[in-house]
């Protein structure tokens, strides 16, 4: 018999001889298994802390090189009262994205990704805690987040297949929609995928206003459906609906039919309604993602306001439009860790229904639609490092053709978390 | 009334043999349940033997499986990291909840070999818990099989007795088939070999495989032209028989391997499904086998 208060012997003793010569029962076996296990266990608690309890943290490290035709300030022609989030000419340190995330107990997990800019300053980007332990298919977030619609909108900068956001993103939803809110979310017991989601919140993020009032500033509804054909092909559809009321959103340097130099300041209040459509499709060989694939992708949204604006903070009067924006974009990863992508963008204005007052004043049919072609080509030597080529054509305002060339490496340390889909 | 009660019964019996809804992250998992299991359980596998387990996205349609399962089967050790934590929380399924009962890690139940002795992203795509790949060791099945008919027992009491039957059956059945394996390899202790990718640590310790080196330098990064020329000249030194690589893995690699130096490439099936003959876990080992002995030749 073996005897257990000298268990390095015992197990040393064991160790020289092979399997076979020694009749050892089931009984011996099993008691040794268990004495191995708990030394192992031993050995584990020795290393465990209260460090062993911190979160994932993780840090990604972007920047670009970018050669532009044009000053990016100019918005794309239309859309002087949406939303420019700007490209940055020359060098450009990107905002360093700090995720942290962790469980915080059988119910709540917490997320937060703080982008810190170049210019100095924290913002908090993401802030919020999940809970999946509602049961029945429901997934509950609250805080900060990305809104659910569109396919886009929930995909961190750093995991972007371009250097931009198409033109439709950003000029409706000013790159991405974030929310201070609540989302809910319910996954039918199907085998296909359908997901329903509802949000409310402040009404922070672009076209809302971040009005201090009680009751919610937004609403959020999208559905989402999508299944595996083989192991090969996959997809994902979704319907989007958003909803906020806008309280004195003022846009400057906006064009006037006076030719005003520099353009107006206007002030628009009234109701922002956008309702959109994506769509997803991969075709991965083998289901193996780490060798090719291509994927094709886009979405479309459409924009109805209708409220009061305020001329040159002169002249008010009633007005309503209906802005439409869609990109389609592909991309293929033709080799293990090189891909290439190109995307099409195009928006369109619309033509405004002005009230009397300002009919003279404020153009209603621009007669245009903004269009951009962007090619990129990108090298990952790991999964956590990627550097990008970009290059695009550019007709987002008119008689103003522009060529964009953008460099770009996107690192992540630490941690990092599982993507979407 | 006694027919109407004993009708209702009988349905209620039927009923409540509903079968166990079981997700299996890698076909090996599936295998091993289904032997474990029977018809007891409905098993989905969310990846197939010719998809890389780390690199999976998390599509809609793993998260709506994973909606309905009450029984999740993975290796564990971090293999699944890029997707499984991200279909566990978009599922919300409480029973498969890292801890619960309904999530099994199968990594648990065995010895890791490789835990790196620090952590650093220098080193290329390194494992905290060690080296996940603990399929490729047929020994492993046994205390896997174990942990694995214990869990099947307490999440379906009412089945233990055929669990405990299967556990037995299976675990006779395999002892045998290692003796076999083992006597069948007895030639392939001490063969020099290459290996694509660091995940063949369990099945070169059971066999006695000695690896030369690793065309990947690092786990999970091409290698650089230098380090080929310098996998290139060790083996001028060190000569080896085969390259082996896992049947997801691309071949460029070792077909390269093949024009440079005197060496064979052989593709292991590496889990159920890899190759045809690979269709069960019997046959995984049985086809494994047989390609490395002909690969030693």
């Amino acid at each position: 018999m073996f005897n257990f208060n000298y268990p390095g012997v015992a197990i040393a003793a064991l160790l020289t001889h092979s399997l076979h010569a020694i009749a050892a029962s089931d009984e011996d076996l099993q008691a040794l298994q268990q004495r191995v296990q708990q030394l192992e266990q031993h050995a584990a608690a020795q290393t465990a802390s209260s460090n062993a309890f911190n979160p994932d943290v993780s840090l990604i490290l972007a920047g670009t090189y970018g050669r532009l035709g044009h000053d990016p300030a100019i918005p794309a022609t239309g859309f002087a009262m949406s939303a420019n989030p700007a490209h940055q000419q020359g060098f450009n340190l990107g905002e360093s994205e700090l995720g942290i995330s962790a469980n915080i107990d059988p119910d709540y997990s917490g997320y937060a990704t703080m982008a810190l800019s170049p210019a100095g300053g924290l913002t908090v980007e993401n802030a919020y805690v999940q809970s999946s332990a509602l049961g029945k298919g429901l997934n509950l977030k609250f805080g900060r987040y990305f809104s659910g619609l569109g396919y886009l909108n929930e995909q961190h900068a750093h995991a972007w297949d371009f250097v931009d956001q198409p033109l439709v993103y950003a000029t409706l939803w000013n790159n991405q929609l974030g929310e201070d809110g609540v989302q809910l979310k319910w996954l039918a017991p199907t085998d296909t995928f359908i997901e329903l989601g509802g949000e409310i919140g402040r009404g922070r993020g672009f076209p809302g206003t971040d009005t201090n009032r009680n009751g919610a500033g937004n609403g959020v509804l999208y559905a989402h459906l999508g299944d595996d054909l083989g192991i090969a092909h996959s997809w994902r559809a979704g319907v989007s609906l958003h909803q906020t009321q806008r309280n004195n959103a003022l846009s400057n340097n906006v064009p006037d039919l006076l030719g005003t130099l520099g353009g107006v300041t206007n002030s628009f209040s009234g109701n922002s309604q956008t309702a959109g459509l994506d769509m997803v499709w991969k075709y991965v060989p083998d289901g193996n993602i780490a060798k090719r694939y291509i994927k094709f992708q886009g979405e479309y949204f459409q924009r109805h306001e209708h409220g009061t604006l305020l001329y040159n903070q002169l002249t008010s009067s009633s007005f309503s439009d209906t802005q439409q924006g869609w990109y389609v974009q592909s991309v293929a990863q033709f080799m293990p860790h090189w891909r290439t992508g190109l995307r099409y963008d195009r928006l369109a204005p619309g033509v405004a229904t002005v009230g009397a007052a300002n009919v003279a004043n404020v153009i209603s049919n621009y007669g245009f639609q903004p269009t951009r072609t962007s090619w990129m080509l990108d090298y990952s030597p790991s999964e956590f490092s990627r550097l990008r080529l970009q290059i695009a054509r550019d007709h987002s305002r008119q008689a103003l053709p522009e060529n964009q060339i953008f460099l770009q490496y996107v690192m992540s340390m630490g941690a990092h978390g599982a993507h979407a889909y | 009334m006694r027919k109407i009660l004993l009708i209702a019964l009988l349905f209620i019996s039927t009923t409540s043999q509903a079968a166990l809804n079981v997700f299996a992250c890698e076909p090996e998992w599936a295998a091993l349940t289904l032997q474990l299991a029977g018809d007891k359980v409905s098993v989905y596998t969310a990846t197939s033997a010719l998809q890389d387990p780390h690199r999976v996205e998390a599509r809609p349609s793993l998260i709506a499986k994973a909606a309905r399962a009450d029984l999740l089967v993975c290796t564990g050790a971090e293999l699944e990291a890029g997707w499984l934590p991200k279909v566990l929380r978009e599922s919300a399924n409480r029973a498969i909840a890292s801890g619960a009962a309904g999530n099994f890690e199968a990594a648990k139940f065995v010895a890791m070999r490789e835990i790196p002795g620090r952590l650093d992203r220098a080193d290329g795509d390194v494992h905290a818990a060690g080296n996940p790949h603990i399929q490729t060791d047929a020994r492993n099945f046994l205390p896997i099989a174990d942990a694995l008919s214990k869990r099947l027992m307490q999440l379906d009491p009412a089945n233990a007795g055929l669990y405990q039957q299967q556990l037995a059956a299976f675990t006779q059945k395999w002892r045998a088939a290692l003796g076999k394996w083992e006597a069948q390899a007895a030639p392939l202790k001490g063969v020099p070999i290459v290996v694509q990718h660091k995940g063949f640590p369990y099945l070169s310790a059971w066999l006695g495989l000695h690896e030369v080196t690793a065309l990947e330098a690092k786990p999970g990064m091409e290698p650089s032209a230098s380090y080929l020329a310098q996998v290139v000249s060790e083996l001028k030194q060190h000569p080896a028989k085969m390259v082996i690589r896992a049947a997801y893995q691309d071949d460029r690699p070792s077909d390269w391997i093949t024009q440079h130096a005197r060496i064979t490439a052989v593709m292991l099936p590496y889990t159920v499904g890899g190759t045809p003959q690979a269709s069960d876990l019997y046959s995984l080992f049985d086809d494994t086998i047989a390609r490395l002995l002909a690969g030693a030749k």
